[in-house]
């Protein structure tokens, strides 16, 4: 009898302890991939505007003075005057700025006053293309910069990365609080979009002229990021890239419950002594 | 044959008056269960086991000398013949080696009162406490003037206690004017870390960037600042800091005043009627400093202001017109005294 | 075989006497439980630590000096920084197996320090401390300290550009402890922070001998302790105060533990070799003024950040003399308030209790009902400030807004413990009056008897 029930009993101890160590195993997976926050804004709109024979130069202005008489001058005013407390003006906000939100679905907001941030873009790549002429039209403002990681030194990225940026994203780019602020994570960042960022100053983002921060450096800057987005992990698994709290996670949820299974196994042995009899001793 | 036989005679002899001494012996286990496996299957696998693990081991030198730097195959090599060395033993120690369960007594340990206890039997054996006690006192006997030789034995530990002590202040310089020590006064020179003079063109509104005190050692802890640049329309400085910020230029100590990390956040606003303010954050435990009135806390745990540095512009150039304003780095006993 | 080891036997006992003493050691009884291993986990790896550190310090270089990088890593190539960082990155790029080796150390640490809380946690929960095992207690605890310390002490040394931010907070630490804290801060890092150039090379010295040389007598001294009144044991058939019930030594016992060793080894390896931990080469190397956000200490020091950022922002200054600075509350009261709880236990149980007998049969956690719910609501409060230090990553992954979360673990760590407190105390008095226990020992047992088996009973 008690062998049967010794027997069942180990078998239902091993399936507790394997189901702990999955339920475990998966809330650490669910912590380390979990999104960060990302604008939910509808689906890409699909714009009455035809933006395809749009053409360049004035037809372009003009295609995206509709699109932004529809989309964005109920925040941003008719003559993207800007609205007071409401939206600024974009008068000499300059193409950079309008491709920067553009691009990276930070704009149009959902609400007035959120954070803008990283989400799917709006409008396609044409319309964009329309949008960022009629800004940039409005007022003489940073231009897309050009932005080539391949002439820039990934070495002296991460010098000016780590004194300029790093506060804020964090070394390895994977982002942080900035209190009154998010600092998003650059995994996704283009060479173009890390550009537009540095010369816009986004949200609370800080800006830099070409004089503190030089086109050349900028290239190596934008060298870093991608080098950022794969890193060099010759130790192996880079579980997040962010230290010690993933560290954590494993030393415990993986080396320590390991052991522990290794000491349940071991602990008890076959004839070992049974616990639930009479107790000879008076507590 | 005779030898056999005698291998055989010894090893009977030497069961037997094993026997006879587990049977006659008191203090040995009163009580045992064991079990010999007898697992022919246990046996293999461990030896399989084991052999395995020689070859693992094996794979592991082969992979350090022949393959460059490769840390995921030498940590696999080992880790694996760690494991079956690991899987080896615990099968062994279950399934290969007679199973055993001994029950022995505890050493008997003397309680204060005297007595002694062993399974719940008390017995009253003051010996080995009461021969230790009269054995130490016992040593003083025929001393008379234990009082002052006692005073005496205390004055020598103190002093020679101090001796011992004192060398461990040579690891360190007194405190002195250490911790307020800072390279700023009026006309030192703002650089940046590459040691060129900071310009005022250089910085864009809304914008920042770290400097130094020209000649000053860079690792100095008051000699780095944050410089950051807003719209003067926008300062809110004190009265007495009103000409601080020429041209809304605003520089500030760059080591947080509650922990000492380098406040490296900047958070300028681009529409400023719907985000907070411009501040410095720190990024250990997020305290924020307002840079529009002077470096007064905002957030977080840190409770001075961040020191300022009052600016004025020569030639083009960032030049410090005064010392900071306070400390740099963390609050201890005296840095809240003037002078 | 017998004729071999009876050879041995006899040189040892000619030349040190000691074979009766062999004779004890071997059929010295450890009871069976699987909690009692977790000390073990911990020893053993003290033990890796120790093997893999020898290695390490024969490359590692403490110093404080200047150079620029011109090694294997290309990132880092023309950058300055100190020889210490220097010789780390040459030590994980181009020594081989150094990476390996670099890595297992700090895996070990870290599971060192997990090792030791779950076993703090179990002697705790089971009245493994009260006598006469109260000073051995002691000697675990200022083990547990200075584990701490050492971890710290090791990573710092790297001089990268997180564990430089640390240092940084741990002179703020110094500094803050009232009356002293300037001469203590000036006193251990020579000067102000970043201290003496030979602060590093004092902080090898202090890691690489003083403190392994403390924590391996502390732990001689601990095996000392308890094989000296055996080991303790759960109540049960045939247990009583005065044996001890389990397997001998030899050979069992041995060999379990060994394999215990062996497979702390093969998953310290394992994840040395496949899980990345501490890439020093992509934080960078560290400078005063320079900071990166998301800086974390290693796990072992999440309830010291905790503490520190849910701190209000208070000092108590008195007329122009600051008496506590502010990071005194969370990085000296706070762990200090705690430790000082453990160390008090014991003598605050036997006030309470009234109860000065020794002890060598264990309870299990609902056998204390008050002990056990005490402790954990302790626990949860360390837990809650533990979870508090990683806020802002719970932002970047969840969303959470980070200043609502200041203030909900604020509001925790004070109502979380209080809850626990009585919930753990129900549960223990239910658990008690119902007599079925959930998960232990219905007749659980892992290992299966053999189909063969030739039993042997005896009776002495």
């Amino acid at each position: 009898m008690r062998r049967a029930r010794g027997v069942a009993g180990a078998r239902r101890a091993r399936r507790l302890a394997m189901a702990t160590l999955a339920l475990l195993l998966g809330a650490f997976a669910v912590a380390a991939w979990a999104q960060p926050p990302v604008s939910r804004g509808p689906a890409p709109a699909a714009s009455a505007v035809d933006v395809a024979a749009a053409g360049s130069g004035g037809a372009k202005v003009a295609t995206g003075r509709e699109l932004f008489e529809t989309g964005c001058s109920s925040c941003h005013g008719f003559e993207g005057e800007g609205v007071k407390g409401q939206a600024p003006s974009l008068v000499g906000a300059g193409e950079a700025a309008a491709d920067f939100y553009l691009r990276t679905g930070r704009m149009p907001l959902d609400q007035v006053g959120e954070e803008p941030l990283r989400g799917e873009p709006r409008y396609s790549s044409a319309q964009i293309e329309a949008l960022v002429a009629y800004v940039g039209s409005l007022g003489p403002g940073p231009t897309i910069p050009d932005v080539d990681p391949s002439k820039g030194s990934v070495s002296e990225g991460m010098e000016l990365f780590t004194g300029s940026c790093a506060g804020c994203h964090g070394i390895g780019g994977k982002g942080g609080v900035a209190i009154g602020g998010y600092a998003p994570p650059l995994g996704e960042a283009t060479p173009t979009e890390v550009g537009e960022a540095v010369r816009v100053g986004p949200y609370v983002m800080p800006r830099f002229s070409e004089r503190t921060i030089t086109p050349e450096q900028l290239n190596s800057i934008a060298a870093y990021v991608a080098l950022t987005q794969e890193p060099e992990d010759a130790g192996g698994f880079g579980i997040g890239h962010i230290g010690p709290v993933p560290e954590g996670l494993v030393a415990w949820l993986a080396a320590l419950a390991a052991l522990l299974l290794v000491a349940r196994l071991i602990g008890e042995r076959l004839g070992g002594g049974d616990a639930e009899d009479d107790a000879e001793e008076p507590r | 044959m005779r030898r056999r036989i005698a291998a055989a005679f010894a090893w009977l002899w030497r069961y037997a008056v094993a026997g006879l001494i587990l049977r006659h012996s008191k203090k040995r286990t009163v009580r045992r269960e064991r079990e010999l496996p007898a697992s022919t299957r246990a046996e293999t696998w461990t030896a399989v086991l084991l052999f395995a693990a020689a070859l693992a081991g094996l794979a592991f030198v082969a992979i350090y000398a022949f393959d460059d730097a490769n840390t995921q195959l030498l940590g696999l090599s080992i880790a694996v013949a760690l494991a079956l060395l690991a899987a080896a033993l615990i099968l062994a120690a279950a399934h290969v080696v007679p199973q055993e369960t001994l029950e022995e007594p505890r050493p008997p340990f003397t309680h204060v009162d005297g007595t002694k206890t062993q399974g719940g039997l008390e017995f009253s054996s003051r010996q080995p406490y009461e021969e230790a006690a009269l054995g130490l006192r016992e040593g003083g006997d025929g001393v008379t003037r234990r009082g002052l030789l006692g005073a005496a034995g205390v004055a020598a530990g103190v002093g020679i206690g101090a001796a011992a002590l004192v060398p461990l202040a040579s690891l360190g310089p007194a405190v002195g004017n250490r911790l307020a020590a800072s390279p700023w006064k009026d006309g030192v020179r703002l650089v940046e870390e590459n040691g060129m003079p900071v310009q005022v063109d250089d910085l864009a509104v809304g914008s920042f960037l770290t400097a130094f005190a020209e000649g000053a050692d860079k690792e100095e802890l008051a000699a780095s600042l944050a410089v950051v640049r807003v719209r003067p329309e926008e300062l809110e400085l004190p009265a007495d800091r009103a000409d601080w910020a020429p041209e809304g230029i605003l520089a500030f100590s760059k080591i947080c005043t509650h922990a000492q990390c380098a406040v490296s956040l900047f958070r300028y606003p681009l529409f400023a009627e719907r985000s907070p303010g411009p501040a410095l954050v720190c990024p250990c435990h997020y305290s924020t400093f307002n840079v529009l009135d002077g470096g007064e806390r905002i957030f977080g745990p840190a409770v001075r202001p961040l020191p300022q540095l009052p600016l004025r512009i020569e030639d083009g150039a960032l030049v410090a017109a005064g010392p900071l304003s306070g400390p740099v780095g963390a609050s201890w006993g005296r840095v809240r005294e003037e002078g | 075989m017998p004729l071999t080891t009876r050879r041995v036997l006899r040189t040892v006992e000619t030349r040190t006497g000691g074979t009766g003493a062999l004779a004890k050691a071997l059929r010295y009884v450890f009871p069976d439980h699987w909690t009692f291993l977790f000390g073990e986990i911990a020893m053993y790896s003290f033990l890796i630590l120790v093997a893999t550190g020898t290695y390490l310090a024969l490359f590692f270089e403490p110093s404080t000096a200047h150079v620029v990088y011109h090694g294997a890593y290309a990132p880092l190539r023309g950058q300055e920084m100190t020889k210490a960082y220097a010789s780390a990155v040459d030590l994980s790029f181009e020594v081989q197996a150094g990476l390996l080796i670099r890595q297992v150390h700090h895996w070990a640490a870290d599971l060192f320090l997990a090792a030791i809380t779950v076993h703090l946690l179990r002697i705790f929960f089971t009245g493994a401390f009260r006598k006469p095992r109260d000073v051995n207690y002691y000697v675990g605890l200022t083990m547990l300290v200075l584990a701490v310390v050492e971890g710290y002490v090791g990573y710092s040394l790297l001089d990268d550009l997180l564990s430089g931010m640390g240092l940084a907070i741990g002179n703020a630490v110094a500094l803050s402890v009232p009356v002293v804290g300037g001469q203590l801060g000036v006193l251990l890092w020579g000067g102000r922070f970043p201290g003496a150039p030979d602060f590093l090379s004092r902080l090898f010295f202090v890691h690489v001998f003083v403190f392994p040389l403390l924590i391996g007598t502390l732990m001689a001294v601990h095996l000392a302790l308890i094989a000296r009144p055996h080991h303790t044991q759960f109540r049960g058939r045939g247990r009583t105060e005065a044996n001890v019930v389990g397997t001998p030594m030899w050979p069992a016992y041995a060999l379990r533990s060994l394999g215990l060793f062996a497979a702390t080894a093969a998953i310290l390896f394992a994840l040395g070799g496949l899980v990345q931990i501490n890439p020093i080469w992509q934080w960078g190397p560290y400078e005063p003024y320079l900071g990166t956000n998301g800086a974390q200490p290693d796990w072992y020091l999440g309830w010291l950040i905790g503490a520190l950022r849910l701190m209000p922002h208070f000092d108590v200054v008195i007329g122009d003399y600051t008496l506590i600075p502010n990071p005194f509350w969370g990085g000296v009261l706070f762990p200090g308030a705690v430790f000082g709880f453990l160390y008090l236990w014991p003598t605050i149980e036997r006030r309470w209790l009234g109860d000065r007998r020794p002890h060598n049969l264990l309870d299990r956690p609902r056998d204390n009902p008050t002990r056990t719910a005490i402790g954990a609501a302790v626990f949860t409060f360390v837990a809650t400030v533990f979870f508090a230090g990683a806020a802002d990553r719970a932002f970047v992954q969840f969303g959470v807004p980070y200043e609502e979360q200041l203030w909900g673990y604020r509001v925790l760590a004070i109502l979380l413990p209080v809850a626990v407190f009585f919930a753990a105390r129900g549960i223990c008095r239910r658990l008690r009056e119902g007599g079925a226990h959930p998960a232990r020992d219905s007749g659980a047992r892992l290992v299966e008897r053999p189909r063969s088996v030739n039993r042997i009973s005896g009776r002495s």
